[in-house]
Parts: structure tokens; C-alpha cells; sequence
């Protein structure tokens, strides 16, 4: 399998990254690189095999439903380009 | 004085700290000292003298008063990937910008609990995602190593770069990489130091910039294989805010060096015995089996017949956890932000302005490969190969191996510049012997184990059962021993 231009277009903007036109054929290649790499893994059988979920056989731990950490708006904003009023604030959103 | 204490081990370091042969503060003082002279090697990408100072004293104090942690006043580099608490913290890409954690990773804080001390933030490729650090935004590390009559700059590895240039060139004693499919025993092999990447779960991810979460694991590096222990003690540990984190006591790893290996078998896989392998890759493996066997280990042959498939299938699951991971950085709670016309437009800017070529090319291959459609034929594919290549692993350990022996990289280091022809998968290939080990969760040491034509280091890998690393500690020290350590011949950085 390979993308064509469109398909480069598509994926660009799935992944809210801003690509110049220009810039398509070239992405284009790339991708194409690799999943021509890929394409060694149509040779392995793998009828009936499961799918790996969890490289270590671990069960998912459970703690109580509790509050461990918080309150601290000030920490949580430090990093923000932009707040307002303890908000973080983005361009608008709803007309 | 002042330069002999850069060259101590680390273990020498701690014991002439204990016996009060030399302060806390000197020995802070000689690193930082050293870091500034060979800033032209570009592995530090934040120094904090103020820090290493503050906390050198504080370990004097506790020296004095007899309460010295394993680690006291052990000076260290950190990757930038830990999240360092009021310390900035980039992942080496301009996305993060000015990031400055209000917290501090788990495993930088358990070395801060034991004693050890901050000299600065190490550089690396962007987000972890390369093999030769070139792709970092504060530019390429340069390796202390040099080829033979050559002065090219070469590189150190990646993605922990600044990590492995850093301790090779004696700019810290100790220092923390993370490896995702390599990123710690590549570049350990490229500059003749140690590197073990811990069993999965080994090391909590809480607090360390994610790449790809399944794969990702914490792990030091130092120039000799009980550096490394004494490191990995410190590190590993339960964590209940990573809910991978493994529930298992730490053993004292130091205690592993030297340890008899009588017995053990190890085994040597022949699909590693790539097509087109130079000799001078096959001979220090070649060395390395008749270390092993003459400290009294058995060598068989084994087959691990999905290893072809490893790196294939890790460049569709690394990305994909990626794109995943990456979706966090959306120029609104942290890090860079570019004005745009509405939101949707706001986040494609800054994601576009903010994230480098490597990085992207990844975003939009995982992106690719999870999207409707295309999920089943490429990610699920994988993710069965990825449990086809651990049962190999696991059919070998059930034979009775315990455990394996490898070449660390196909080559040496090779120049900057070298490898940028446009095919990525080029650059893939360094990865070809060490992404076997993160696709199956296993523990793995890179130990120099000779020198190529050109001078240059070249390394030894060890894979172990899961929560193995004792054995390959004691596997490594083996091969330490025989091979001699192995340092850049001249202090060129220094002057």
C-alpha cells in the first residue's frame, strides 16, 4: 500500500500539523519509505496469534477512588502562553 | 587533583567522598570545571552550576553528620526528558519551549533522595526519536571519539546522545537516558561506556517525557559495569503513579559484579548474524563467547526466527504511540504557541512550527497507521508480530538459556552528516540488534568489548529474562574484565 498526495493532505490535518503544498510530494516519499518497510510484515503468518496489549503479563492495579493531588491552579497555569482569571485561554471557539 | 576526580569511576568517586579524601563540593566543582571547557561537544543543553552547588553542600553536610545516601554527592547528568522540578525540561524540541515542570520525575527524585547531584540537562534527539542525535533542536551532540588520523565530528548515538558524550568524556560520572528501541545501548556502543536498558516496569515512567509508552524505559549509564549497578539501584522501584510499574523489590545490583557465572548458559542467535556483516562486528562477539565460556558459562546456538521482523514492526507501533503521545502538544497549556485564525488553525501552526522533521514524519505515519481503515493491516499486524517476536524470547528462556549474547549496533559511530540520504529506514538499521529487546520488554547491556580499524569502540549486547538484570551484570563484568575499558585517546574537547 502507498499515499498519494491527498492522502498526505488527509493525515496532516488528523494530525493538526499545518504542511505547505509544496511540501506534499516530499512527505509523500517519506511515508512511503517506510510503510514499504513495513510491507516485510505481509510475510509472517500470523493466523490465530493475538495482538501484544501488555508486554508484561500485569494486571491493571486498582486504588481507591480518591482525590491524591490538587489544588494547585498556580502550578497547573505556570506553563500556559495565555490565562485569564484562572483560565487557560484560546482563540474563540463558539460564535 | 582537579581533573583526576572527572576520571574517577563512580564507585571510586563515592568510596573517596565517604572517606573524606576529597568534598562533595571539589567533586562538583572539578565536573564543572570539565562541562565548560567541552561545551564545543554540545552534550549539556542546560548547565546548573547554582543547583550542584546547593546540593553538593547539602551532601558534605550529610557526609559529616554520617547519614550519606548509596549516592552522596555523586554528580550526575540528567537527560532532558526527566521532568527536573523549577529546572527547564525541552525533550530537545522547540515545542516545549521554556517548560518548566512544577514536578520532578520519579526516578530523578529517587536519585536525589540517595545523595546524587545535579550538574545539568543532557542533550537529545528530539522527543528520544532518533539514532544519532542529530535531530535534537539545540543541534547534534559530538562525540569524544575520533576515527584514527581523522578530526570529522562523529556522532555519539542516539537518541541519548548528550547522555553517552557526556560520560565518555568524564563531564559527569553517572547519567540517565531512556531507551525506546535503543536509545541507550546504541549510543553506550558507539562511545565505548555502559548502557542497560531495565526490564519493562523496572523504572517508573511517571515524569519522563512519553514517546511511546509501551516501549519506553528509563535506564544509566556510566563507564564501567558497576557504575551502572550502583545507578540502577537508585533508579528502578515500584511507583504507583506509573501503573506499568512493576511491584518488585530492588535487589542491590552492586553485589552482582564479580559474581560467578559458572554454569549460566548463554545463547547466541544466529539471525543476528546479519548478510553483509563486516568481520570486524563478528569478532569481538567472537571474543566475547570465548570470555563468557572461559569464566565457565555454556554457549549454545539458538534461533529467534522473528528478529527480521522487529524493526519493521516497531517503525509502525513506535509511531503510532507517538502520534498518540504528541497529541498533547497543542500550543494551550504548555510550551510554544503560534497565533492563528481560529483554533483548529491555532494548533496546526504551532504544531507545524514547533515540532522538527524526524518527529513529524512519525506524527504523520502513526497518524496514518491507526486511522480508520488502515488500523487492521498495519498496527494490529504488528502488534501480532510483537507477540510472535516475545515468544521466541520465551521459547529460548524455556530451553534452559539464560541468557543472550549479541552484537550492540551493526557498525561503529559514523560521522555527522553521514546517514541523512532521504531514506529514513537508513537510519532505522542501527537499530537492528537492540529493538528485539524493547519489542519484548526485556532487559539488555551494552559493554564495550574491542575497537574497530578505525579506533573507534564497538559493543557487546546481553538480553535477559525478564527482571534479569542481576545476571546480566555479572554476565557484563565478565566481558569487562576481559575487554579492558576503553577511553578516546586524547583530551581534544578539553582545550
Amino acid at each position: 500500500m502507498s499515499v498519494d498526495d491527498d492522502t498526505v493532505r488527509r493525515i496532516a490535518r488528523l494530525a493538526r500539523i499545518a504542511v505547505e503544498e509544496k511540501e506534499i510530494p516530499h512527505w509523500r516519499g517519506e511515508i512511503n519509505a517506510v510503510l514499504k518497510f513495513a510491507e516485510q510484515l505481509n510475510e509472517v503468518n500470523v493466523d490465530g496469534v493475538e495482538p501484544m496489549t501488555s508486554v508484561t503479563p500485569m494486571q491493571l492495579p486498582m486504588r481507591e477512588d480518591k482525590v491524591t493531588d490538587g489544588e494547585v491552579p498556580e502550578k497547573v497555569l505556570s506553563n500556559a502562553p495565555q490565562t485569564q482569571d484562572g483560565f487557560y485561554l484560546v482563540p474563540k471557539v463558539v460564535e | 587533583m582537579m581533573t583526576l576526580l572527572t576520571s574517577l569511576t563512580l564507585a571510586e568517586a563515592r568510596d573517596g567522598l565517604r572517606a573524606k579524601k576529597f568534598s562533595a563540593r571539589e567533586l562538583a566543582d572539578a565536573h564543572l570545571a570539565s562541562m565548560e571547557k567541552a561545551r564545543g561537544l554540545n552534550a549539556y543543553v542546560l548547565e546548573t552550576p547554582a543547583r550542584a552547588l546547593e546540593m553538593a553542600k547539602a551532601s558534605d553536610a550529610r557526609i559529616a553528620s554520617g547519614k550519606a545516601g548509596p549516592l552522596e554527592g555523586i554528580p550526575l547528568g540528567i537527560k532532558d526528558l526527566f521532568c527536573t522540578e523549577n529546572i527547564r525540561t525541552t525533550a530537545c524540541s522547540k515545542i516545549l519551549g521554556n517548560f518548566i515542570p512544577p514536578y520532578e520525575s520519579t526516578v530523578t527524585s529517587q536519585l536525589w533522595r540517595d545523595g546524587a547531584v545535579l550538574l545539568g540537562k543532557l542533550n537529545n534527539d528530539e522527543f528520544a526519536m532518533g539514532s544519532s542525535n542529530e535531530t535534537s533542536h539545540f543541534g547534534p551532540v559530538i562525540s569524544p571519539w575520533r576515527r584514527k588520523g581523522s578530526n570529522a565530528p562523529l556522532v555519539p548515538g542516539g537518541s541519548s546522545g548528550g547522555s553517552a558524550s557526556a560520560v565518555a568524556a568524564e563531564l559527569c560520572l553517572g547519567a540517565t537516558g531512556t531507551d525506546t528501541g535503543g536509545s541507550i545501548r546504541q549510543p553506550a556502543a558507539f562511545t565505548g561506556i555502559v548502557g542497560m536498558k531495565p526490564t519493562y516496569g523496572r523504572c517508573s515512567r511517571w515524569g519522563i517525557v512519553a514517546f511511546a509508552s509501551s516501549l519506553d524505559q528509563a535506564g544509566p549509564f556510566a563507564r564501567t559495569v558497576r557504575d551502572t549497578a550502583i545507578l540502577m539501584r537508585s533508579m528502578a522501584g515500584h511507583d504507583p503513579k506509573d501503573s506499568t510499574s512493576a511491584d518488585i523489590a530492588v535487589p542491590d545490583y552492586e553485589k552482582a559484579i564479580g559474581k560467578s557465572v559458572k554454569g549460566m548458559k548463554i545463547g547466541i542467535p544466529r539471525e543476528y548474524r546479519i548478510e553483509g556483516m563486516p568481520d570486524e562486528i563478528d569478532k569481538p562477539w567472537e571474543a566475547g563467547r570465548e570470555w563468557l565460556k572461559a569464566a565457565g558459562a555454556g554457549i549454545v546456538d539458538i534461533s529467534l526466527p522473528h528478529t527480521k521482523y522487529a524493526l519493521p514492526a516497531y517503525y509502525i507501533v513506535a509511531p503510532a504511540e507517538a502520534s498518540s503521545n504528541l497529541a498533547r502538544y497543542d500550543g494551550v497549556r504548555y510550551g510554544l504557541r503560534e497565533q492563528g485564525r481560529d483554533i483548529i488553525d491555532m494548533y496546526e501552526k504551532t504544531r507545524a512550527s514547533g515540532f522538527g522533521h524526524e518527529v513529524t514524519r512519525r506524527v504523520l505515519i502513526g497518524t496514518y497507521v491507526l486511522s480508520a481503515g488502515y488500523y487492521d493491516a498495519y498496527y494490529l499486524r504488528a502488534q501480532k508480530v510483537r507477540t510472535l517476536i516475545k515468544k521466541d524470547f520465551e521459547d529460548a528462556f524455556n530451553q534452559g538459556v539464560d541468557a543472550i549474547l549479541t552484537p550492540a549496533t551493526p557498525s561503529a559511530a559514523f560521522a555527522i552528516g553521514e546517514k541523512s540520504s532521504g531514506d529514513p529506514t537508513e537510519m532505522y538499521l542501527n537499530d537492528i540488534f537492540t529493538v528485539t529487546v524493547n519489542m519484548a520488554g526485556l532487559p539488555g547491556i551494552a559493554v564495550p568489548a574491542g575497537l574497530d580499524h578505525n579506533g573507534l569502540p564497538l559493543g557487546l549486547q546481553l538480553i535477559g529474562k525478564p527482571f534479569g538484570e542481576e545476571e546480566l551484570f555479572s554476565l557484563g563484568s565478565v566481558i569487562e574484565q576481559a575487554a579492558g575499558r576503553f577511553q578516546p585517546r586524547d583530551k581534544w574537547w578539553a582545550v
